[in-house]
């Protein structure tokens, strides 16, 4: 190609002698190399077997994009109050419309609304703040959202004080629940599976062999058996007459499971630190805790971030398997929802918005620990 | 020297919390000492409780009856078989899933990370739709939608989808032609086998050849070769000895044939195509991880494209690609225990039954973890030991 270009440029040379030096007007690229023709020829019809595998695809996307689209958008019922206002095949998004407040809020009262509301605004900011590139005094308000946001939160939700209802935490569920889930989970795992990473790679044998005798073992077993054990066992682990929601104890099957996978995702990072790096904190006199502080966490946790997020989404996801023990999150609500007798076969709306939900979240979270990957590189 | 060193430890003699191999001795004791009572007060608190609440323990309950039936098992069973049976029939149907979901997870798999790097925009897109969707979605709620929203919305039996007339999908499940093997159908696997140890070994003469002479055997012709001709000569020679039972329908629901039931194939669907969309990404990575100078090279030197793949491209990609894999196949394999969800009898959700008729929570726990911790070892030592095999030896 550049061989033909050459030949071409010198011919046209010939051709128009009359152009002083750089006076030769520009033209535009030859249709061939550029342009929505080029793009086409390289990207669809490059070979006979790419010929042939456009037209297999294009005939998928033909045959089940419409259908699609006619079920989701043009022959859906969007208003409307009951089963009965669905007559045509398309979605019934009536279902959801009607069942929103308990997809977000569960079985929380009504009029209680507003605390659960309050505290996910609380959340949401601190979270934007934190998430920010130039905020100020982020220091601070990390501090603040892992020490006192948990007890206003805590207090809002829960309440019993200052006035504040009580509701009980058999009655929370939907996407709130799921939020409360996850944030507190993520939190517990993320420093419990640093403390486990930092022990795995402990010199002392006994602490570096409980550590990684725990973190192998929860991880060649399912969740769901974890869950099972701290909704069963739990109980009677604990001395008589002691004992938790169920809720809590969800949570803390989650943050030990969890805790496992992120302490692999730390040792990762620890494993990048070069050693001169250890070295030379040991050899300005810094403390164990102090030169694990200052100088070798904050450079592995940066290498460990790829890891430490793909470890928060499957988290995220899995607090899905709360339903097979009885509590109500997002996908459980929705099941509920959708086998009750007035909405029985609404599952495709249903799962349509719960995967949406999912997906919005997991999806921004990857492409945010890759735009933070790229900021935090320093290497050349 | 050493006169020197002396003096200098008897004069500057440290505390002993600031020695650090007292201080070792002291932490680790510590350690020990605290992990032992909290097992102990567990354990103590445990054996209270269970004595305040009347319940058994110890493993007798395995030899009693079940009492509940199962909707599908490869071994025979009823409700009149023991509980260590149900546990062999959960853990068999565990096993199944597994095995079925690798094989299909590792095939889209790599069509769809082959597919993300294809140079066919359509293709690349639709793959990078696939990849990016499912893998953000939980795998619960693709199994829900799989056996509720799919299966569960097939028609009765009698209206079942029909293709090919002989394979039957309703909301009943998935009804194939069932092979009954006849008397000399032995011989065929025993020729098969030994065609696979003749190819196994005609594959490392031509590696040494190859090495020794430079010289390339049309390896792929030979393979297809000594594992067809024998077998299908030997196939043909007993008299082909084999009949296939037809799904048909009598009344209301299929007789004769290999039933699948919608449970297997939901959870089936669900997982290989969760766990592909992971193992996608793995390819591509390992894919894209070969330097492009490699590619440059092996033409430079002659290689042809296809030999380029083979034996530049591939064996470097592998290396690369065989560690997350493994971790997704035992992903698969833990997230085989969803079945419990939607009532497919595999260990967890046997388990669970058994839990809850024996209320031996800590027994049947502990048992079901340890089978799925020992299953989750095996496929990670085989995989080591194939990774071992594709890893390019360094000096």
């Amino acid at each position: 190609m550049a061989v033909a270009d050459s030949i071409d440029g010198r011919a046209a040379a010939g051709r128009h002698d009359s152009y002083a030096p750089g006076s030769h007007p520009d033209l535009p690229p030859p249709l061939r190399q550029a342009g929505p023709i080029a793009w086409v020829r390289d990207n669809l019809l490059g070979s006979p077997l790419d010929i042939a595998l456009t037209l297999f695809a294009g005939y998928l996307v033909v045959t089940l994009l419409p259908p699609l689209l006619n079920w989701a958008v043009f022959d859906a019922t969007w208003s409307g109050e009951t089963r009965a206002d669905c007559k045509s095949d398309g979605a019934c998004w009536v279902f959801l419309k009607v069942r929103i407040n308990q997809f977000i809020y569960g079985f929380y009262p009504e009029a209680e609304h507003w605390r659960v509301n309050l505290t996910g605004l609380i959340l949401a900011g601190l979270g934007l703040w934190l998430l920010l590139p130039r905020a100020p005094a982020k220091a601070w308000v990390a501090a603040f959202t892992l020490v006192v946001f948990p007890v206003i939160a805590y207090l809002l939700l829960d309440g019993g004080y200052f006035g504040l209802t009580h509701v009980e935490s058999a009655k929370w569920g939907g996407v709130s629940l799921t939020i409360v889930v996850a944030v507190v989970g993520i939190v517990i795992a993320l420093g419990f599976g640093i403390l486990l990473a930092l022990g795995r790679r402990s010199e002392l044998p006994v602490i570096s062999g409980l550590c990684t005798a725990y973190i192998e073992f929860i991880r060649a077993v399912p969740l769901i058996t974890i869950l099972f054990m701290a909704s069963v066992m739990l109980p009677l682990f604990l001395p008589e007459g002691v004992n938790f929601a169920k809720v809590l104890r969800a949570i803390i099957g989650i943050a030990l499971f969890w805790s496992a996978y992120m302490a692999e995702a730390v040792r990762g990072g620890l494993q990048a630190v070069p050693r001169g790096q250890y070295e030379a904190a040991e050899a300005i006199g810094l403390s164990y805790w102090r030169s694990m502080g200052l100088v070798i966490l904050p450079q592995a946790l940066k290498y460990s971030i790829p890891g430490i997020v793909n470890t928060i989404i499957s988290l995220v996801k899995d607090t899905t398997l709360l339903l097979l023990i009885g509590i109500f999150e997002l996908l459980g609500m929705v099941q509920a929802a959708a086998s009750d007798p007035q909405w029985l076969g609404n599952f495709v709306e249903g799962y349509v918005f719960v995967a949406l939900v999912f997906f919005v979240v997991c999806f921004a979270l990857s492409r945010y620990s890759q735009h933070l990957e790229r900021k935090l590189d320093t290497g050349h | 020297m050493a006169a020197a060193d002396q003096s200098l430890a008897t004069t500057s003699k440290t505390a002993p919390w600031y020695d650090p191999a007292k201080r070792a001795v002291f932490i680790q004791g510590l350690m020990i000492v605290l992990t032992a009572a909290f097992v102990i007060w567990i354990v103590n608190n445990t054996l209270d409780n269970l004595a305040r609440l009347n319940i058994a323990s110890g493993y007798g309950f395995l030899e009693e009856r079940a009492g509940f039936g199962v909707p599908m098992s490869l071994i025979a069973y009823s409700p009149q078989s023991t509980y260590l049976r149900a546990f062999e029939v959960g853990l068999l149907n565990t096993l199944l899933v597994a095995a079925m979901g690798i094989v299909a997870a590792t095939i889209i798999g790599f069509v769809m990370g082959v597919a993300r790097l294809s140079s066919n925009w359509l293709i690349r897109t639709i793959a990078a739709i696939y990849v990016e969707g499912l893998r953000n979605v939980p795998v619960l709620l693709q199994i829900f939608f799989w056996y509720f929203a799919v299966l569960g919305a097939l028609p009765q039996p009698r209206n079942a989808v029909d293709i090919m007339g002989s394979v039957f999908l309703s909301n009943r499940g998935l009804y194939v032609p069932a092979p009954i093997p006849e008397t000399y159908f032995w011989a065929t696997p025993i020729v098969l086998g030994l065609s696979i140890l003749a190819v196994i070994a005609m594959r490392r003469w031509a590696k040494r050849r190859r090495e020794l002479t430079g010289k390339e055997f049309p390896l792929g012709w030979a393979t297809l070769g000594l594992l067809a001709v024998p077998a299908l000569v030997t196939w043909w020679a007993t008299g082909a000895p084999m009949e296939w039972s037809m799904p048909e329908l009598k009344g209301f629901r299929f007789v004769g044939g290999l039933a699948v039931v919608p449970e297997l194939v939901a959870l089936w669907f669900a997982l290989s195509m969760y766990t592909g969309a992971f193992i996608a990404e793995a390819v591509r990575g390992g894919i894209q991880s070969v330097d492009r100078g490699q590619r440059d090279a092996a033409r430079s030197i002659g290689l042809t494209r296809t030999q380029t793949l083979r034996l530049v491209v591939i064996p470097q990609a592998m290396r690369v690609i065989v560690p997350p894999v493994t971790n997704q196949y035992l992903s698969l394999t833990k997230n085989s225990s969803l079945g419990a969800a939607i009532g497919y009898p595999e260990l967890m959700n046997v388990s669970g039954t058994m839990l809850n008729q024996t209320g031996q929570a800590g027994e049947v726990l502990g048992l079901t973890m340890a089978v799925y911790a020992t299953i989750c070892l095996g496929i990670a030592s085989v995989m080591n030991l194939y990774n071992r095999a594709v890893r390019i030896p360094e000096r």
